[in-house]
Parts: structure tokens; C-alpha cells; sequence
């Protein structure tokens, strides 16, 4: 079965009771039981809810593991998956992970005693170099954002696996369409849901799927009593936009190569961070690794005043925080997604004050090019 | 003695309950899906397309069957499609009577869309037995009543139209939406056909557009299914889902309401700058008595003239907690100037005539604290 159709048919799409083409929406917060001892598939809201199971499904099928959870938000799925480790454990992350991932290392569990190290993850040698014994697993995120750097899955979890160390990756840019970490052997798929496969910009999810079922079901008890979870009305939201996943893809995808290229040759961007792009250096591991280099471009200009010139300038993309919608986003990762990173922790990872980010819609790509033009014409 | 059926207070408190025995869920799930797929060729679940039929819609349509007493429930995207879909019965040629003063809305359809088709219509006081028994010597197909009427509040005696009308074998269609099942059941009164528009108090919180029908007779209901079926003015399964959620508290906010509303018609009753309050549930109201005798209760919506018409510029623009808008029965107040809003469409001699001046202010009572809005129209009218 050819991927486009699997989205649309992984065998929970559907009402089993009366058929309803779209699954039903359980607004609801307790089941009622025929027995006081033998319960039913259903008890209460948090623990499962047909709407977030069918969507839980979904997700794992999807991304080609066992067992799915939805929680509220990326950073509720990926506080979620964190509280698999324990105080004194020491995880390798990357360096350039999103800033809320960032935000809650260095922040929230350091409290408890998680130990972390960020690493360059696009050289395994630095992997290597960062492991202690206590060290229990490695934490990727491939296209990094905002820069796009590529890690070699394979690599990862090569390294991981001599040391049986759990690997947990955050898939938010790819999405399942274009990159499938569990295939190259991963444990744990994260991803904000938020972004591509709600893909509306109308709701917050985050998501995780897990390779094998003992995982899953240690991370079942971790949502079931942490408690994090998504919402019925979210949950069909999210499958109603995951429907689309495929076309808006392929359409935002194409739309993003085309700017990336007409970047490219702008006198007034120094640099641009796009996977395909022949000058990205991560190029052939990418193309290896994943079907498509995703729909979000990064740029770089002259200085900050230039980049904060365009920001104020472009009219058709939304200035905004998030990604992934079918609305494209401009944003700027120094006060916006990396705010949360000191400023020499900041250019250390080449996130500096020139860089722009692009999240690419559908809109005509003729038209975003021609805004951007404008744009920058202004800053210049 | 076994009752007959529970109390309306249980069976709307667990409206759709107990639907989804497959997962016990005690909210029933929405059912927003536009199609359902077949088990095999020939077979339904049945469910088979959602403007045909929908899990949600069918639960609200047959829980409101049951707490009327009638054959059929059937609802509608908004309370104007469901009296347009009722006017689909009649063909040129045929004869309609109205209360006198109805619903703006209605007012405007029937002549804006039904009279040009040929259908005459006739408006006459229904709360005169007198003008009912002449109207229905002149072979008239329908009478549909609005009792208590908008925004005058006159009273129409029920079983006594029903019994002529019945004589005449003329059909007698209540719009119930003032009282509600909860203070009054007109197919229980002889009545035919039930009409609301549930954007009022069924649903009860400003927030849905629907309507509603129930039938006496189940072959009527098979008529007005096949229409509503064939033009299609279905709510949505989310607007469906909402108003049942809503008929969950509609005795307990009829009750509240009620009470705000007695004790601010009292206290409008004795303002100096107060002509005439228009609330049934005064004494001094002509149809007091008829509709003690009818109705459990006097509803929520009062409509008072004062001396001065600048007095009504005056409250509508210093009110703070009444809302100065359009619609009726939600938990938050509502203040209305009929004469523009809701029956601008009707002119202006027949406003006059009816009473429907530019001194006339109708309220909608909440369910806010009744001191803190007698406080609000004391202010408003001037300390």
C-alpha cells in the first residue's frame, strides 16, 4: 500500500459502531460500566478516550511502531517521554535542539538530577566523546531547527546500540510522510504536532510512538499518571488535518525548494539552510534518511537590523512563532523559538541574529518570492 | 402505580446518556461525519448520510418527541427553517392564520416568501376565541399560535383553539419557544405540531442556532421528515451535541430566570416612569388565569412601555449588565427595542395598532442575581 493511502486507511479511520466515515468526537469524561469488578475497554477520560485512541493508532501505524500517545502539546509529549529517566541518569542531546526542549533540560529536570550534554550530533564522534557510564540515552532531532544540520540516523543508532542506550528523536519537521526514524531503528518518535500534522495552525498536540511494546507500555503509565493528554475535540482535529498530511507535503515542499533556490542567488542572503540545496553539506545523508528535505527554510542576512527589516517588512507570511501550517510563517529564532538560550549559547550553535526562518505554506511560491524581494529590497 | 414516564427534569438530565452502549461514554460522542459506510451492499447501520440522519441530531429529535409527548422530533439549522419547512405542507390556494403579533422573523417569511407563492395568510388576535372561530369559517388549512405572543405577551387559550380548529379540520401548530416543554406542552393540549426556535432557552446559552418541531401524528412527522430530508436545513452534529447539552439545564435555568423575572416585573410595575408591563405572570395580566391553567410557569421574557420614547435611547445605551441585543433565553440578560430590532420588518401602522411603539422595551431575564439587574435598570432609568 503506498504510503498516501495508509494515512487515509490504518484500519482505525473509521467507526466500527455505525460507520461513520469520521470518527466520532467523545466528548466525554467517564464511561459508564455493566459490572463493578470486570470493566469495560473504557473507564475514564485520561486513561483512554475512542476519539485520542483512534488518533494514538493512527500515529503509530504511521510512523511504522507499536504503541502511539497523544498528549497536549510537543512539550507535554516530550516532558513525557523524559520522565523515563530517572535522577542521576545522563542523556546526549543536541546542541541545536528545539529551544523548548532546551527550556526544559536545563531548567526543569536538571532540578531532579537529569544530566545532559548537548553535542554537534551531525559528527558521531562527538556522540562518542559525550557518553558516561550513567549515560542513558541520546536524544536527536534531524533537520535541526533552526539550521537544518543533518544527523546520520544510522550512525546514532549504531552507537546506541552498542551501549543499548534508548534513542529518542524529535520528527516535528519531517513528519512521518518524509522521514520514519523507527525504520532506521530508533526507539522513540517524537513529534509537536502542532505543526505538520495538524497542519492548520488551529491546534497544540504533541505526539510519541514507540518501537516495541514493553516501551510503549511504560510510556502509557507515564501518560495515564502524569495526565498530560489530549483532548477529544484536539484529537479529531489532529486526524482530520493528518487526512491531508500527504498533499500538503508535496505542495509545501515544492513550494519551499523554490525559494530556498531563489534565495540562494539573492545578493542580500549570505547564507541558506535547505537539505536539498547542493551546498548543504548534509545533502546525501539526508537524502538517504528521508524522502524530502520538509518545507521549512532558514536564511541567513548581513546582520540583525537586515533580518529584523524583512520580518517587519514581509506582507504575505504571518510573523509568528510555530510552523508547519498551511499559512506561511516568518519567524525569527534570536527572540522567537531560541529565546530561551542565552545569546553565547546561541551563536556558539551559528544561531545568530542575521538568521530567519521560513516556514513554507501553500501559498503561490511566485508570490512568496516576490514578497520577500520586496522585503529585502526595504532592508537593504 | 408505576408512572408513566419519568419526570422531564430526569429524562432531559440524561439526554443521550445512555445512547453509546458500545463504549458506556456517558457524553455522547459527536458524530462529525458527513457519511457512514455501509457493512455491506444492501445494508445499513442506520446511518447512511448526515443530512438523512445523524446519531446526534436523532437523539436530540427523539428526545424531544418524548419529553412533548409526540410522534416525531425533527430539527432544523436555525428556528426559521423549521417554521419554513412546516409552510412547505400548504400549496397555492391554501389558507393560513397567525397570531397577530408574531416573531418578527416569521412576520417576514410568510410574507416575503409564502404569501407571493400564492398561500393566503390572515392574522388574527389568537388570544380571542371569537376571531378564531371567524377566521376558521373561511376553510382555513392552519392556524399556527404564538402563545404567550412577541413581544405583547397576550395569551391564547390552546385547548379552546384546538377544539375548533379540530371541528374544521384545520391543522393547529404552537410555537412553544416563550415557555418551553418544561412550563407547557401544547401537543398535550390538543395541539398538532410544536415549533421552537432552540437558540433560545433549550439550548439557553447564546451559543447554537437551531430549531425544533415534534409532531402529535406520525404521519405528519413522515411528511415533514421527507421535506427536511429533501431541502436539507439539518443542524450540524456539533450545534446538535451543544443543544442537548443545553436541555441538560433547562429546568433549573427556567426556574432561576422565572424567579429573576416575577420579582423585576413587579418592580417594574410600580416604577413611576413604567406605563404598562406586559409579563403574564402578574395578576393584573388578562391572561393570568388562562395561562395558570395551561402552563406550569410564565416564562422569563417581560416587555414593559414607558412614558417616553428618549427613555428608551437612554436605558438601551447606560445599561451594563443587560445586553442590548437581538434573540431571547439565554443565562445572560438581554435587553431588546422591538420596534427596530425585532419587528422592523413589520410596518409601522400595524406596530402601532398592536402596540409595538418605540416606548416598548422587552427583556430577556438571566440568570444573573435579580438584585444586581433591578440595580442595573435603576441606573439606566435614571436612579
Amino acid at each position: 500500500m503506498d504510503y498516501r493511502t495508509k494515512i487515509l486507511h490504518t484500519g482505525k479511520d473509521r467507526d466500527p459502531y455505525t460507520g461513520a466515515s469520521s470518527i466520532p468526537i467523545y466528548q466525554v469524561s467517564t464511561f459508564a460500566q455493566n459490572d463493578p469488578v470486570e470493566f469495560g475497554q473504557y473507564e475514564y477520560g485520561r486513561g483512554t478516550n475512542p476519539t485520542r485512541e483512534a488518533l494514538e493508532h493512527t500515529i503509530a501505524a504511521l510512523e511504522s511502531g507499536t504503541s502511539g500517545f497523544a498528549f497536549a502539546s510537543g512539550m507535554a509529549a516530550i516532558s513525557s517521554v523524559l520522565l523515563l529517566f530517572q535522577s542521576g541518569d545522563h542523556i546526549v542531546v543536541a546542541e541545536d535542539v528545539y529551544g523548548g526542549t532546551y527550556r526544559v533540560l536545563t531548567t526543569l529536570f536538571n532540578r531532579w538530577g537529569l544530566k545532559y550534554t548537548f553535542v554537534d550530533m551531525t559528527d558521531p564522534q562527538e556522540i562518542e566523546a559525550a557518553l558516561l557510564p550513567e549515560t542513558k540515552a541520546i536524544f536527536a532531532e534531524t533537520p535541526s531547527n533552526p539550521l537544518l544540520k543533518i544527523t546520520d540516523l544510522g550512525a546514532v543508532v549504531a552507537i546506541a546500540q552498542d551501549r543499548s542506550l534508548l534513542t529518542v528523536i524529535d520528527n516535528t519537521f519531517m513528519s512521518p510522510y518524509l522521514q520514519r526514524p523507527i525504520e532506521n531503528g530508533f526507539d522513540i518518535v517524537i513529534h509537536s504536532a502542532t505543526k505538520f500534522l495538524g497542519g492548520h495552525s488551529d491546534l497544540i498536540a504533541g505526539l510519541v510512538v514507540t518501537k516495541d511494546e514493553a516501551l510503549g507500555r511504560r510510556m502509557q503509565s507515564i501518560q495515564i499518571s502524569f495526565g498530560a493528554i489530549l483532548g477529544p475535540q484536539d484529537s479529531w482535529l489532529l486526524l482530520r488535518g493528518i487526512k491531508t498530511l500527504s498533499a500538503r507535503m508535496e505542495a509545501q515542499q515544492k513550494g519551499a525548494e523554490i525559494i530556498a533556490n531563489w534565495l540562494a542567488d539573492q545578493p542580500a542572503v549570505k547564507a541558506v539552510h535547505y537539505p536539498t540545496l547542493t551546498s548543504h553539506p548534509g545533502r546525501e545523508i539526508h537524502m538517504r534518511q528521508a524522502s524530502g528535505a520538509g518545507a521549512v527554510v532558514s536564511f541567513e542576512l548581513q546582520s540583525g537590523e537586515a533580518a529584523k527589516e524583512v520580518l517587519r517588512k514581509a506582507g504575505l507570511p504571518l510573523m509568528a512563532v510555530s510552523l508547519g501550517g498551511v499559512e506561511s510563517i516568518l519567524s525569527y529564532p534570536a527572540t522567537m523559538s531560541h529565546a530561551a538560550m542565552p545569546r553565547s549559547e546561541r551563536y556558539a550553535r551559528g544561531i545568530t541574529d542575521g538568521l530567519v526562518r521560513l516556514s513554507v505554506g501553500l501559498e503561490d511560491p511566485t508570490d512568496l518570492c516576490e514578497d520577500l524581494a520586496r522585503a529585502m529590497e526595504a532592508g537593504i | 402505580m408505576k408512572k408513566e414516564r419519568a419526570n422531564i427534569k430526569t429524562i432531559l438530565a440524561q439526554g443521550g446518556a445512555r445512547w453509546d452502549d458500545k463504549t458506556g461514554a456517558v457524553s455522547m460522542p459527536v458524530y462529525q461525519t458527513s457519511t457512514f459506510s455501509h457493512p455491506a451492499l444492501g445494508q445499513s447501520t442506520g446511518f447512511d448520510y448526515s443530512r438523512s440522519g445523524n446519531p446526534n441530531r436523532q437523539v436530540l429529535e427523539e428526545l424531544m418527541a418524548g419529553i412533548e409527548g409526540g410522534a416525531r422530533g425533527l430539527a432544523f439549522a436555525s428556528g426559521m427553517a423549521a417554521i419554513d419547512c412546516l409552510m412547505r405542507l400548504f400549496r397555492p390556494g391554501d389558507s393560513i392564520a397567525v397570531s397577530e403579533d408574531p416573531y418578527g422573523g416569521t412576520f417576514r417569511l410568510l410574507e416575503k416568501v409564502y404569501r407571493p407563492t400564492g398561500i393566503d395568510i390572515t392574522y388574527i388576535d389568537t388570544s380571542q376565541l371569537a376571531h378564531v372561530e371567524r377566521a376558521l369559517q373561511k376553510d382555513i388549512n392552519a392556524i399556527i399560535v404564538e402563545s404567550p405572543t412577541n413581544p405583547l405577551q397576550r395569551i391564547a387559550d390552546i385547548p379552546g383553539i384546538c377544539g375548533l380548529a379540530k371541528a374544521h379540520g384545520a391543522l393547529v401548530a404552537v410555537d412553544n419557544t416563550f415557555l418551553t416543554p418544561y412550563f407547557q406542552r401544547p401537543l398535550e393540549l390538543g395541539a398538532d405540531i410544536v415549533l421552537y426556535s432552540a437558540t433560545k432557552y433549550l439550548s439557553g446559552h447564546n451559543d447554537v442556532l437551531a430549531g425544533l418541531m415534534v409532531t402529535k401524528d406520525k404521519d405528519v412527522g413522515e411528511r415533514l421528515y421527507s421535506l427536511q430530508n429533501s431541502t436539507g436545513a439539518v443542524p450540524g452534529p456539533w450545534d446538535c451535541w451543544l443543544t442537548l447539552r443545553g436541555l441538560k439545564t433547562l429546568p433549573l435555568r427556567l426556574e432561576r430566570q422565572e424567579q429573576n423575572a416575577i420579582k423585576i416585573a413587579r418592580w417594574l410595575a410600580a416604577h413611576r416612569s413604567v406605563k404598562k408591563v406586559h409579563y403574564p405572570g402578574l395578576k393584573g395580566h388578562p391572561g393570568h388565569q388562562l395561562l395558570a391553567e395551561q402552563s406550569t410557569g410564565f416564562g422569563a421574557m417581560i416587555s414593559f412601555e414607558v412614558e417616553d420614547p428618549e427613555m428608551v435611547r437612554r436605558m438601551l445605551s447606560q445599561v451594563k449588565l443587560f445586553l442590548f441585543a437581538e434573540s431571547l433565553g439565554g443565562v445572560e440578560s438581554l435587553i431588546t427595542y422591538p420596534a427596530v430590532q425585532t419587528h422592523a420588518d413589520m410596518d409601522e401602522e400595524a406596530r402601532e395598532r398592536l402596540g409595538i411603539n418605540d416606548r416598548l422595551v422587552r427583556l430577556s431575564v438571566g440568570v444573573e442575581d435579580v438584585d444586581d439587574l433591578i440595580d442595573d435598570l435603576t441606573f439606566a432609568m435614571g436612579g
